[in-house]
């Protein structure tokens, strides 16, 4: 019986995650990789919180459609990217590029650890000119 | 000094974010159109009314174009479909339908039912030229300068007032209108 309900329950599972994109495999298992890292990558703009791979907006749809004719083309990764980013910018993609407008993305983190470490450093310094022990600054 | 003038300058940069953010006339699903000051993407297809004619850029000729993209299953383009009869009507300009991931059959009825502002539809079935062009979500109209280049990007239904505030300044700027 638990193994039974055990089996069910896997099998709901696998129905939630191959219910989107409902196209075959491609034929090349190497193409087939691709795709899928690819499609989990861009967003769907029409529902703009989900990926093309999770989404089933037409839009999402025809893009997966483009995306596999392209890897049958032979395009590269970074191809089928700049095909996208032409056409919708660089929102379209989960990853954007570390170029141009995205850059401050990229380094926005680096900039809030440098300022947060100058502050620390900063207080720190101030600390060490201060009498170590209370009791004895009280005595001077 | 500096220890004074951060928190100020911090807090103002905060509230023109709050302002930015919070304008109530931002679409926050608008995305700009990496086609803005770029060639308008080359598109041949079949026209709608007539599939043994096809329309592309080159029925633009050399003045200003409306490109809208259109599709009877989008409730938006319902809303906008009177405007747009009546923006051909004053003949301020010529103005394409994208007829976008259509039935063919609703699409031509929906013409003859409505009225057709446009002077030809595309007939998009695929959906493939309507990627070639950035489009996301129906309705979407595109403003075509004479050379070619996309001058402005609309997203969602047109109506007068959004036409005066963002499409007649270009118009105006190149002369078209008076």
């Amino acid at each position: 019986m638990r193994i039974l309900f055990s089996i069910l329950t896997l099998s709901l599972i696998a129905t939630v995650s191959f219910a989107v994109d409902s196209e075959e495999a491609l034929d090349d298992p190497v193409l087939q990789a691709r795709y899928e890292k690819i499609i989990d990558e861009v967003r769907c703009l029409k529902c703009q919180n989900t990926t093309i791979k999770d989404s089933n907006a037409f839009l999402a749809g025809d893009l997966r459609r483009e995306i596999r004719h392209m890897l049958e083309d032979g395009l590269t990764d970074e191809q089928i990217f700049d095909f996208l980013v032409e056409r919708y910018g660089d929102f379209a993609l989960y990853n954007p590029r570390a170029s141009g407008k995205t850059l401050i993305l990229w380094i926005a983190p680096a900039l809030f650890l440098l300022g947060g470490a100058y502050v620390l450093v900063n207080i720190v310094r101030r600390r060490m000119t201060l009498p170590i022990d209370d009791d004895s600054a009280a005595e001077d | 000094m500096w220890k004074y003038s951060a928190p100020v300058v911090i807090f103002a940069l905060l509230i023109l974010m709050f302002v930015k953010g919070l304008d109530p006339e931002r679409d926050v699903n608008a995305l700009p159109s990496p086609f803005l000051g770029k060639p308008a993407p080359q598109f041949e297809l079949p026209s709608l009314t007539d599939p043994s004619k096809t329309v592309s850029n080159a029925n633009f000729g050399d003045g200003m174009a409306l490109v809208n993209v259109w599709a009877t299953w989008c409730v938006g383009c319902r809303q906008e479909h009177d405007f747009l009869l009546q923006l051909a009507e004053s003949g301020s300009i010529q103005m394409f339908g994208l007829n976008w991931r259509d039935n063919q059959v609703e699409a031509q009825r929906w013409l003859q039912e409505l009225g057709d502002p446009y002077v030809d539809t595309a007939y998009d079935e695929d959906g493939r030229a309507g990627i070639n062009w950035g489009v996301y979500g129906a309705p979407e109209t595109f403003l075509v300068g004479p050379d070619g280049t996309v001058l402005y990007k609309h997203l969602g239904p047109l109506n007068r007032p959004l036409w005066e505030k963002h499409f007649v300044p270009h118009l105006e700027s190149a002369g078209k209108i008076q």
